[in-house]
C-alpha cells in the first residue's frame, strides 16, 4: 500500500470581489471561483505534473496544498491530516519534508541577504550541517544548479532572473526535502539549464524516492518530469492520470487543444486555441470549456461534467471525450 | 575559495569609482551641499577650538559693533563675537538635531514594529495614539513636552525626539505591513522558522534601511523645531550660543544691528538647505526604483 502524502477532498476556493462601482459605491459582490471542486491525490514518490493556461488556478491549488490558503470548501490534508492544523511534531515534519519553489522566485529570496544565507538558511534552520560544513553545502548545492562559487557573496538584486530562480532551487534542495513543490521553476531557462536541473531532479527522484509536484507550461517538461498528469480548466481539473497515455491519447478537447497549441519542430505554426477563456466570475452553466470546444453539442451546455473514471488510472470530465469509441 | 572571492572583489571597484564619478558629475548640487555639511559638522566637533574668540567672551569696548577686523561679523549687544557664537551653534544646532533623531527613530521603530507585527486591537490603540500625536506639527508637540519636561539642552532633545516618534512610527509600521506581505517572509514561516527569528532575520533588515534614510531626512527637521523652541523662549537657556537664542537675542535691534539676527539665521539657514538636498540626494540612492532611472 502507498501512503497518500497530499489529498484535496473537493476543494473549493472562491475570492470576494468587490468593484466596478464609483468611489464609496461599491458594486455588485461577485466571487470569483479559483477552485472549484478540485480532487487530487498525490502518493509518496509520485511526480504530478499541473498544466492549464494563466489563470486556472494552479498557483491556488498549490498554495491551498501547502496550507498558505484555506479552501473555503473542501479540506487539503497531508498524511491523513487537515494540512492548516498541524500540530507539533507532524507540523515539524511537514515543514522538515516539503520544499515549495514560488512562482515569483525573486520575491521569496529576502533582498537583504547574500546568496550564501539564504542557501544557508534552510541547512541552518533543520540541523543538517554544522560549522564550516554549512558553506561547502552551500557550494555543492550552487554547483548542483550551475551557478559559479563566485555567486555565494552576490545579493537577488545583483543576479539574473534565471540565476535567482537557479538560487531558488537550490534553496528547496538544501533543506533535503522528501517532496519538492514547485511552481514554474524551470520556465524562463535557457534550454541547457533547463535540461540540467530536470535532469538533477530525475536524479533525486531515482536515489531518494522524491516526490514531485510540478506546475509547468510545458507539456515536453511535464512528460519527462511526471509520471501523472493533471490538466487544469478554469478552476478545475478536466483531465488527470499517466502522462505518456494522456498525451499520446488525450481524452478531454482541452487536452488536445493545449497539445494543438504547443508548439513543435517542423510545425512551426501552432495552432492556437479557438475563442475567448471565460471570466471565473460569471461562468456559463455547463461545462466550463463549451464555449470553445469542436465538440460541443447542446447536451454540454446544459449539464457540467464530474471528473470520472475512463480506466487505466484516467478521469475525465467530458460528456464527450476524444478516446471514447477507443 | 578566497582567490574566486577577491577576483570578485577587484571586479567590482571599478563599477563603484564610476557610479561616484558620474553621480559627482550629474549632482554638483548635492556635492556642494555636502560639503557645506560636511564643514558645520567639522566645525560643530572643533568647537571653541577653531572659533576666533570664547563664544561667551564679552568685549565691553566693543557691544553692538558692526562687522570690522576683529570681529569679523559684529557683535551682539554683550560685546560677544557673533562668528564664534555662530560657530559654537553649529554644535548644539547637530547635538539637539541628531540625537533627538535617534530618539524619535528609536521609539518609532519600536512602535511601528509592534503595531505592524501585532495587528488587530494592539495595533489599532498604538495607531490611534500617533494618529492623535500627527494631528499636531512637530513644533506644538515639542512645546507641550517642554511644558511638562522643563528647560535646556537635554530637555529640548528629549522633547523634540518624543515628537517624533509618532511620524517614524507611522512610516515604519507601514513598511513592516509591507514586508510581511512578501513571499519570503511567507517561506520562512513554511520552513518552521520562529517568529522572532523571522522578524529579526527577514522583517527587521528591510525595514531598518528606509529608517536610516528617513532619519538623515528628518535631521533638518529637528534643528529647526528645537531652534524653535530657543526662539521663543523655552528651549535652550542663555548664554548658550544656540542660533534659535541667537536670534531671538536679536530681533528687538533687527533695525540698526541687523547682523545679530542676520548671522544665525544664515547659519541657519545654509544648513537646513544643505541637509535638505543631502537627504534627497541619499533618498534616491537608497530607492531602487528612483536609481533604476539613472
Ligand atoms: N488573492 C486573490 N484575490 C482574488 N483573486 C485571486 C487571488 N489569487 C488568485 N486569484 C484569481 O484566481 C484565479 C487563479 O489564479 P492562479 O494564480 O491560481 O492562476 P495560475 O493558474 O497560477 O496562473 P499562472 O499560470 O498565470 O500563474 C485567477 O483568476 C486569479 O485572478
Ligand atoms: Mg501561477
Amino acid at each position: 500500500m502507498t501512503a497518500l502524502l497530499f489529498e484535496l477532498l473537493d476543494v473549493e476556493k472562491s475570492y470576494e470581489l468587490r468593484g466596478g462601482g464609483a468611489a464609496f459605491r461599491p458594486g455588485p459582490k461577485r466571487r470569483l471561483r479559483a477552485l472549484d471542486g478540485v480532487r487530487l491525490t498525490v502518493a509518496r514518490g509520485d511526480s504530478v505534473a499541473l498544466v492549464g493556461e494563466s489563470g486556472s488556478g494552479k498557483s491556488t491549488l498549490l498554495r491551498v496544498l501547502m496550507g498558505l490558503t484555506s479552501p473555503t470548501d473542501g479540506r487539503a490534508l497531508y498524511g491523513g491530516q487537515d494540512v492548516t492544523q498541524l500540530k507539533g511534531e507532524r507540523r515539524a515534519a511537514f515543514q522538515r519534508e516539503v520544499a515549495m519553489v514560488y512562482q515569483d522566485a525573486r520575491g521569496s529570496l529576502n533582498p537583504r541577504l547574500p546568496v550564501l544565507d539564504l542557501i544557508a538558511e534552510p541547512i541552518r534552520h533543520h540541523k543538517l550541517r554544522a560549522g564550516p560544513a554549512v558553506r561547502d553545502r552551500v557550494l555543492e548545492l550552487l554547483d548542483q544548479v550551475g551557478l559559479p562559487a563566485a555567486t555565494l557573496k552576490r545579493y537577488p538584486s545583483q543576479l539574473s532572473g534565471g540565476q535567482v530562480r537557479r538560487v531558488a532551487i537550490a534553496r528547496a534542495l538544501a533543506s533535503e526535502p522528501l517532496t519538492i513543490v514547485a511552481d514554474e521553476a524551470v520556465s524562463g531557462l535557457d534550454v541547457s539549464t533547463q535540461a540540467q536541473l530536470l535532469n538533477l531532479l530525475v536524479e533525486l527522484q531515482r536515489r531518494m524516492g522524491l516526490t514531485l509536484i510540478f506546475i509547468t507550461h510545458d507539456l515536453g517538461v511535464a512528460s519527462f518530469l511526471c509520471d501523472q498528469i493533471a490538466v487544469m480548466y478554469l478552476g478545475r481539473i478536466v483531465e488527470t492520470g499517466p502522462t505518456r497515455a494522456i498525451l499520446e491519447r488525450p481524452a478531454h478537447p482541452y487536452t488536445q487543444a493545449l497539445l494543438n497549441a504547443q508548439p513543435r519542430f517542423f510545425a512551426p505554426i501552432a495552432q492556437p486555441l479557438q475563442g475567448e477563456i471565460p471570466s471565473p466570475i460569471d461562468l456559463p452553466p455547463g461545462c466550463r470549456f463549451a464555449g470553445r470546444c469542436p465538440r460541443a453539442v447542446p447536451a454540454c451546455r446544459e449539464d457540467d461534467p464530474a471528473l470520472m473514471p475512463s480506466g487505466q488510472g484516467r478521469a475525465v470530465a467530458c460528456i464527450r471525450p476524444l478516446t471514447a469509441a477507443a | 575559495m578566497s582567490e574566486t572571492l577577491l577576483v570578485d572583489k577587484i571586479a567590482r571597484r571599478p563599477a563603484w569609482w564610476a557610479g561616484l564619478g558620474s553621480y559627482i558629475r550629474h549632482r554638483p548640487f548635492f556635492i556642494l551641499a555636502l560639503l557645506v555639511t560636511l564643514a558645520f559638522l567639522a566645525i560643530a566637533l572643533l568647537g571653541t577650538a577653531v572659533t576666533p574668540f570664547d563664544p561667551t567672551f564679552q568685549d565691553m569696548e566693543a557691544p553692538m559693533s558692526p562687522p570690522s577686523s576683529t570681529h569679523w561679523l559684529g557683535t551682539d549687544s554683550y560685546g560677544q563675537d557673533l562668528l564664534s557664537r555662530a560657530m559654537a551653534g553649529a554644535r548644539y544646532a547637530f547635538l539637539t538635531g541628531i540625537c533627538s533623531v535617534l530618539l524619535g527613530a528609536l521609539g518609532g521603530l519600536a512602535v511601528g514594529l509592534m503595531a505592524g507585527l501585532a495587528g488587530g486591537r494592539t495595533e489599532w490603540f498604538l495607531m490611534r495614539i500617533v494618529d492623535a500625536i500627527l494631528a499636531l506639527p512637530s513644533l506644538v508637540m515639542a512645546i507641550a513636552f517642554i511644558a511638562i519636561l522643563g528647560q535646556g539642552v537635554d530637555k529640548v532633545i528629549l522633547a523634540v525626539g518624543l515628537a517624533l516618534i509618532g511620524p517614524f512610527a507611522r512610516t515604519v509600521r507601514a513598511d513592516v505591513l509591507q514586508v510581511r506581505a512578501l513571499p519570503f517572509v511567507e517561506a520562512a514561516g513554511l520552513m518552521g522558522i520562529g517568529k522572532l527569528a523571522i522578524v529579526r532575520r527577514h522583517i527587521l533588515p528591510n525595514v531598518f534601511f528606509p529608517l536610516v534614510v528617513q532619519a538623515t531626512i528628518r535631521i533638518s527637521e529637528a534643528i529647526l523645531v528645537s531652534s524653535s523652541l530657543s526662539f521663543i523662549g523655552i528651549g535652550i537657556v542663555p548664554p548658550t550660543p544656540d542660533w534659535g537664542l541667537m536670534i531671538a537675542e536679536g530681533r528687538g535691534f533687527v533695525s540698526f544691528a541687523p547682523w545679530m539676527s542676520g548671522v544665525p539665521g544664515a547659519a541657519l539657514a545654509i544648513l537646513l538647505i544643505a541637509l535638505a538636498i543631502v537627504g534627497d540626494g541619499i533618498r534616491e540612492q537608497m530607492d531602487p526604483k528612483q536609481r533604476a532611472g539613472h
